[in-house]
């Protein structure tokens, strides 16, 4: 009994230890932000990977989201009658929660475990060093430009996910379920106010914050070679998954 | 007084990791404008002790004086001023893998002069044909060979004209030729562009050839220190068993 509470007390001070940590770089790389030199070209190669390069995998996965909420939606609103609120439904939960938090998923997926790959292998191979003994600072040179980027691409790429959401309920709920069109748009601006939409994409923000921050700091503090590398990515992967579920909540009840 | 002739001087530095002391009040003099090796063997702290001539780690205890100013109670604000007067030489060469060999040695070039484009590729050739590699430029790291990295490393590290070069085992993993020519490099970084020269090495044989100073690192200390002659006619147990390569003898083997 005591063993179990001793290994959740040790388990809990990591992982507080960690958010710290995680903080203290964050709060490093902030320092940066205002201070020459502006690294812009970094920024935008940076836009360019984790925003741009992201876009096929997160207009595919929210066609298919928007697709198969309309189809269970249908499914429990034509009980009651309801099949008309389908398309509302569907616009609500996508912009709301689904957009942000698939494309934070997808882009952590894709971009953020790049991210921690790169920077850990630089990390091993002595290349972080390198920059610091050619007195430029790591943090600024490789952190800062990948936050700033996630900060901005993630709320553009949800948008994408909002409409591509709606469009794949609007292509099974009018086309395949025959909900009259009209009476599906017509919902969709009734229910739907802008509100619902600004607060996705501030939710998308702190996601892209996340993903890259936390990719930024497991490969930052990657240790032990080809191997460690490949730990601290999943790690960096798994731990950007969780901390954007329950930042979602916590932003959910936040804002709404 | 001897400020002027020693660039480096470590007093009393001790660095601990854990449990485990590896460089225990290290007193270290190194001489302006020579070659200083350091020898000791593998895991020794030799890497340890270079880092921290850097300041890429903080000593537990003890001063780091170079070109007479203490490194150790700096800022890494005040620190970058410091590094600008260093080149280095990294074991596997650590260059930028995104960046092709001219915008690796063209790196350091772009972040700290004001000079334009067509001035910092004069300089890049110039720096690329100083270690061998002319007409490279174009080439990715990953499709050079070890030693080719490191010619590439050192024209990185000679791109600002620094005062001090340090060289993580500059010849380890090399073919005995390429090894000569890392060694000649070394011996010319010091002539042609002045700069005092600190390289960390167990290759005795290469030692013997290029160094000013040895210094024997063993036990987070330094044991003994001399010219070449000097130290091949230590005394000293520990010494001549490294030196000779010998597997009896005082030194513990873990």
């Amino acid at each position: 009994m005591k063993n179990i509470f001793g290994w959740l007390g040790h388990k809990t001070l990591g992982i507080l230890q960690e958010l710290g940590s995680i903080m203290l770089l964050f709060l490093h790389a902030l320092s940066w932000i205002l201070r020459p030199p502006f690294r812009m070209r970094l920024l935008f190669r940076q836009m360019e990977f984790i925003g741009v390069n992201s876009l096929f995998v997160v207009v595919l996965t929210s066609l298919f989201t928007g697709m198969v909420l309309a189809l269970q939606t249908y499914y429990a609103f034509r009980m009651f009658g309801a099949e008309t609120l389908v398309g509302a439904t569907v616009a609500l939960s996508m912009t709301r929660e689904l957009g942000p938090v698939i494309t934070g998923l997808m882009v952590t997926g894709r971009a953020g475990s790049a991210i921690c790959a790169e920077i850990g292998t630089m990390r091993v191979t002595e290349q972080v060093d390198a920059l610091t003994v050619m007195a430029i600072n790591p943090v600024q040179y490789l952190v800062l430009p990948r936050i700033v980027a996630g900060f901005i691409m993630l709320p553009l790429l949800t948008i994408v996910s909002d409409v591509m959401g709606i469009l794949g309920g609007y292509l099974v709920g009018v086309q395949l379920l025959d909900i009259h069109g009209g009476m599906f748009m017509n919902k969709i601006y009734e229910y739907v106010e802008l509100a619902d939409v600004y607060n996705g994409l501030v939710k998308a923000s702190v996601f892209g914050v996340i993903l890259t921050l936390v990719g930024c700091y497991k490969g930052f503090y990657t240790r032990g070679g080809a191997e460690g590398v490949g730990r601290s990515t999943t790690q960096a992967v798994v731990m950007s998954c969780v901390l954007i579920l329950i930042s979602d909540y916590f932003l959910t009840a936040l804002m709404f | 007084m001897d400020q002027g002739r020693y660039i480096v001087r470590i007093q009393g530095l001790t660095k601990s990791f854990g449990p485990h002391t590896v460089l225990e009040g290290l007193e270290l003099d190194l001489e302006k404008d020579r070659v200083n090796i350091i020898i000791g063997r593998s895991g020794g702290g030799k890497s340890v002790l270079i880092k921290h001539i850097i300041g890429l780690l903080k000593p537990d205890k003890g001063s780091i004086m170079v070109r007479g100013q203490n490194i150790v109670p700096m800022s890494e604000r005040e620190l970058a001023g410091i590094r600008r007067d260093f080149g280095m030489l990294f074991q596997e060469a650590a260059l930028f893998d995104s960046l092709n060999v001219a915008e690796n040695v063209a790196f350091p070039l772009h972040e700290h002069t004001s000079k334009g484009y067509k001035e910092i590729d004069e300089v890049v050739q110039a720096k690329l044909a100083a270690v061998g590699l002319q007409g490279m430029g174009h080439k990715m790291p990953a499709e050079l060979s070890g030693g080719m990295r490191k010619r590439v490393g050192l024209a990185r590290a000679l791109a600002l004209d620094p005062k001090i070069v340090l060289f993580d085992e500059p010849t380890s993993g090399l073919d005995p030729v390429m090894a000569a020519t890392i060694n000649d490099l070394i011996l010319r970084t010091r002539k042609e562009f002045g700069a005092t020269c600190i390289v960390i090495s167990h290759d005795i044989n290469a030692t013997m050839k290029i160094a000013d100073n040895i210094f024997m690192l063993y036990q987070g200390r330094i044991i003994a220190q001399g010219s070449p002659g000097e130290i091949q006619e230590s005394s000293d147990p520990v010494v001549r068993q490294f030196i000779r390569g010998e597997a009896a003898g005082p030194i513990q083997i873990n």
